[in-house]
């Protein structure tokens, strides 16, 4: 566990990449399997299933820290994160609980609760055998224990690391690939095998990390998918560019036009159908496995032949439409498929990449080869199957290849662009016809090009502390549009502001607190900003009858007093029109944030949109 | 937050000006110019120009000089020293926070006020200890008052800064030690191993060196960065210098560098990060909670007014131990848990 910790602060104390990364391979090099699985497994962001509830781990710590819960609760207010809030209350001398039973053997190598305590330079594998693992389902009096047994053998920074393995959300500014890289570079392995090994659903053991860097052939599980492909912005996230600069971003993009291939960006979920020996399975990026999620696809993904992987995107699809992302993420919520959600919010794989043919890794084909071979794939011998079944063709298939649009004039495609909002889809997706299919934003070779957000002009009324990075400062915000003479809050906003910004907003909703709710202030309504939306839709749900996705804050309007800010009319009237038949009326609207409620998001933070 | 009552036998109340004793005819700490200014210490919140007369310690007076400039009429007394002030008795009293910092004590018939001004109660061997003055009414600093705040043992983070530094030499980075000018950084030079490598000195910090240097306390082996030979080698080198120098401005002279800050604001990871800083050493010179709080208590108060941090907090606390405390609205710092963070802000004041 010290090793560990080291490492943490080794993470922690730089900002350079080369230095996390160095920090990174030393690690991976010195650890026995086992931790470096462990490692792996919270350095990726992922988490064990709850262990102590927070409320309990509160009680034990205040307790501890001899403090009423309300003295807590204003500490965890002014740290914002509650793995570091209880490592700073507890107390230096923790003394470790008197030994409540005899030592047993060891059975099986594990350590069971019986244990004496483990030395703190055991391995990280050990403490999470020895103390983290124990916890789940273990009673109230178990739990305080083995957590007190732990913190005990730990140093205020050690006992931060381990509330955030316990916890979960241990993040220490590493992505995703740079683990990757560090793995590759203490095993001697490419890079890229690295990341394709690391694909799919994983546990944290011992022989999973010598499989991982066996130097044994190069195969790899027949489950796994590829990294996916990303793609970058056209125009810098949170810039609020207007309209008129879009023509000039495609410009800028290099070569000619006939370089690329323009697809819709739907608004879905991104996958990886994977069709090798044995059942279809359906990956997604967060390497969940959504096989079970999407029946309807599995008789269209048996049809193909073995040794096919086709990256998509999962959609809502019926009628010859793409419904609404929120009924997707409705029927993704369900724990049972009913029939009747099969009904309503049925799916498809809009196929849009060819990553294996015919049992060949096809990634290094340039775009070109891979959309011929897709098209075949997909088109002709979908089109002779369906010819040659007795089953209506009617009923089309599951799987669809993407539509493509090849050679386009920036002015069409700024057509085709305009059509976004009206056809369901996010905007466009540029690639280039030559490049390889690469894992990672820069070297894809894909451009996004969403729809302009909508943009709303609102006030100020409330305000809420941050966490982490904005501890301390009042970043979160309620803002506030007009109705007759009244303002309604319909939404809240964290990002796109400066630091510099967001101190001087501070100050500012210090000295205008009306009142306090808890951590909530509401704030005399004075100070007006330009927000931008992903999405907005109709809601009964919400107070002022609009549900809102992605909200971000573009910039404060100085120039315009409270009076000037929108009204409540006037952002409805900017939302498309409810005719859209595929949209049955009581789900208009429903919104749920993408990000809180999906399992398999990202799990890292930064990376934001999914593709 | 309601002001401090005016009930008559006030011995101090709050004016525009700040705390008044009307008996006494002078001010703590004004943020207003006045005729008479009893100042705790020199740091920028609690001493304002402007004043026709200040009145401080004999350690605490180049510092106060300095910075309320060469005309400024400054009387000075020893700690513990009584002089009379119109109808009061008026000493001060070793607060232990920067050179010469005192708590203000005011008796008249019997009844004591203290006001502490800012205060550190562990002794750090460069300024004049803490001394627990018994009162009937504290009034009390609260920058850092939640529990959170518990310091390390100061030679631990001396321990900590002097690896740091070792370490950024033998990769050849310079080190950027980043540090209120008055106070924070004479107490960083104190701790600095004059082994491992020199020792520079941004102006303002040296102007407060010498400053310490006039009060008694004289602190060597350093230099000013003006003072540094002409092809210097940077990445041996510690370069002491004041929180507004650090940011996008550092010079590309000293080549690579890591930058440390030491500030009990640097107890959250949230505000290390947030300050995009290497390094953060929770060095302060404030109490921290276990001594704001057995401070108080010990002192026999039975009131207490809070001020400068956290006050709702404290005072909650002191309400529920059966005290009667009470939040007192000073300029030394408003309400609320981020003045605090304003106050690692360049200027500021003391932190
Ligand atoms: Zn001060
Ligand atoms: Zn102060």
């Amino acid at each position: 566990m010290e090793a560990f910790v080291r490492l943490f602060v080794a993470l922690d104390a730089t900002t350079k990449t080369q230095e996390k990364l160095a920090a990174l391979v030393d690690w991976f090099s010195r650890s026995s399997a086992s931790d470096a699985a462990w490692s792996l497994f919270f350095l990726s962001g992922r988490k064990l299933p709850q262990l102590v509830p927070a409320k309990r781990l509160r009680a034990l710590a205040s307790t501890l820290a001899e403090i009423s819960p309300w003295l807590f609760e204003e500490a965890y207010a002014a740290v914002g994160d509650l793995a570091e809030t209880v490592a700073l209350l507890l107390p230096t001398d923790l003394v470790e609980p008197a030994e409540q039973s005899p030592p047993k053997a060891a059975s099986g190598g594990l350590w069971s609760v019986d244990h004496g305590p483990l030395p703190p330079d055991s391995g990280l594998a050990a403490w999470v055998d020895a103390y983290l693992q124990p916890l789940r389902g273990a009673d109230e009096a178990t739990q305080f224990r083995l957590l007190k047994r732990a913190w005990s053998q730990l140093d205020p920074t050690g006992r931060f690391v381990w509330n955030k393995l316990l916890t979960g959300g241990f993040r220490v500014g590493v992505s995703q690939s740079l683990v990757t890289r560090a793995v590759a570079e203490a095993s001697g392995l490419p890079v890229d095998l690295v990341a394709h090994r690391l694909m799919g659903e994983w546990r944290p053991t011992a022989e999973f990390y010598a499989r991982l860097v066996s130097t044994e052939g190069d195969q790899v599980d027949a489950a796994r998918p590829y990294p996916f492909a990303l793609a970058q912005s056209l125009v810098p996230p949170g810039s609020g560019a207007p309209d008129t600069l879009f023509p000039s971003a495609i410009g800028q993009l290099p070569g000619r036009p006939e370089d690329y291939l323009a697809e819709w960006k739907w608004d879905g979920l991104r996958a990886q159908l994977v069709r090798r020996s044995g059942a279809p399975l359906l990956w997604s990026r967060g390497d969940e496995l959504l096989t079970d999620r999407f029946p309807e696809l599995d008789s269209a993904a048996r049809k193909l032949p073995e040794g096919t992987v086709l990256d998509g995107e999962l959609i809502a699809w019926r009628d010859g439409q793409v419904l609404p992302f929120t009924l997707l993420q409705k029927r993704i919520m369900r724990k049972t498929l009913s029939r009747s959600i099969l009904a309503e919010v049925p799916c498809s794989f809009v196929a849009f990449d060819l990553l294996e043919h015919n049992g060949i890794d096809w990634r290094s084909r340039p775009l070109r080869e891979r959309r011929a071979a897709l098209e075949q794939l997909l088109t002709a011998p979908q089109a002779e199957r369906n010819a040659a079944s007795e089953q209506a063709p009617a009923q089309s298939s599951t799987i669809r290849i993407a539509e493509a649009f090849y050679g386009k004039s920036p002015s069409e495609l700024t057509a085709l662009r305009a059509e976004s909002r009206e056809r369901g889809v996010e905007g466009l997706m540029l690639k280039r016809l030559d490049a390889p299919y690469c894992a990672g934003r820069e070297e894809a070779g894909w451009w996004k090009w969403k729809v302009d957000p909508y943009t709303v002009d609102a006030v100020l009324v409330a305000a809420q502390v941050g966490h982490g990075r904005r501890a301390n400062l009042f970043t979160d915000y309620t803002f506030a549009i007009w109705e007759g003479e009244t303002l309604v809050p319909f939404a809240k906003a964290y990002s796109g502001l400066t630091d510099a910004e967001l101190k001087e907003i501070d100050a500012l909703v210090r000295q205008s607190t009306v009142d306090k709710f808890g951590p909530v202030r509401s704030v005399t309504p004075q100070l007006v900003f330009e927000l931008a939306f992903e999405n907005l839709q109709r809601s009964s749900r919400h107070k002022s009858g609009i549900a809102v996705r992605f909200p971000r804050i573009l910039r404060r309007r100085t120039d315009k007093s409270i009076r000037d800010a929108d009204t409540l009319e006037r952002v409805l009237a900017l939302l498309p029109s409810l005719s859209s038949a595929a949209v049955p009326s009581r789900e208009r609207g429903e919104t749920i944030s993408r990000q809180r409620t999906f399992a398999w998001a990202e799990p890292n933070p930064e990376a934001g949109d999914a593709r | 937050m309601l002001p401090m009552s005016m009930v008559r036998d006030d011995l101090l109340r709050l004016t525009p000006s700040g705390l008044f004793c009307e008996l006494g005819g002078f001010f703590v700490d004004p943020w207003g110019p006045v005729a008479k200014a009893v100042i705790t210490h020199a740091h920028a919140d609690h001493a304002r120009r402007g004043s026709a007369e200040y009145l401080t310690t004999h350690s605490g007076k180049p510092v106060l000089q300095t910075r309320m400039g060469p005309n400024a009429t400054i009387q000075s007394i020893a700690f513990g020293e009584q002089i009379t002030l119109g109808e009061v008795r008026v000493s001060l009293h070793p607060a232990g926070h920067i050179l010469g910092s005192a708590q203000v004590r005011i008796e008249h018939r019997g009844e004591v006020w203290v006001v502490s001004g800012d205060y550190k109660v562990a002794p750090d061997h460069l300024v004049e200890p803490f001394e627990l003055v018994p009162c009937n009414t504290f009034i009390t600093e609260s920058t850092f008052g939640l529990p959170i705040y518990r310091w390390r043992p100061q030679a631990e983070l001396y321990a900590e800064i002097n690896a740091w530094w070792r370490e950024n030499q033998s990769q050849g980075k310079t080190s950027l030690i980043h540090g209120y000018s008055l106070g924070k950084a004479q107490r960083i030079l104190a701790g600095l191993d004059r082994t491992i490598g020199p020792i520079y000195c941004h102006a303002s910090v040296a102007v407060c060196n010498r400053d310490y240097a006039a009060g008694g306390v004289v602190l060597e082996g350093w230099r000013m960065l003006s003072e540094a030979p002409p092809r210097c080698d940077w990445s041996r080198a510690i370069i002491v210098t004041p929180p507004q120098a650090h940011g996008g401005d550092t010079p590309h002279r000293y080549g690579e560098t890591s930058s440390g800050f030491c500030s009990g604001w640097m107890t959250t990871r949230g505000i290390r990060r947030r300050e995009s800083i290497d390094r953060g050493f929770p060095l302060s010179d404030h109490a921290d909670w276990p001594e704001l709080t057995s401070t108080i208590l010990a002192t026999g108060a039975e009131r207490v007014y809070v001020t400068h941090g956290s006050t709702a907090t404290l005072v909650r606390w002191l309400t529920e131990r059966g005290l009667d405390a009470r939040p007192l609205r000073t300029q030394y710092g408003d309400e609320g848990t981020a003045d605090d963070a304003v106050a690692v802000e360049p200027g500021a004041g003391a932190n």
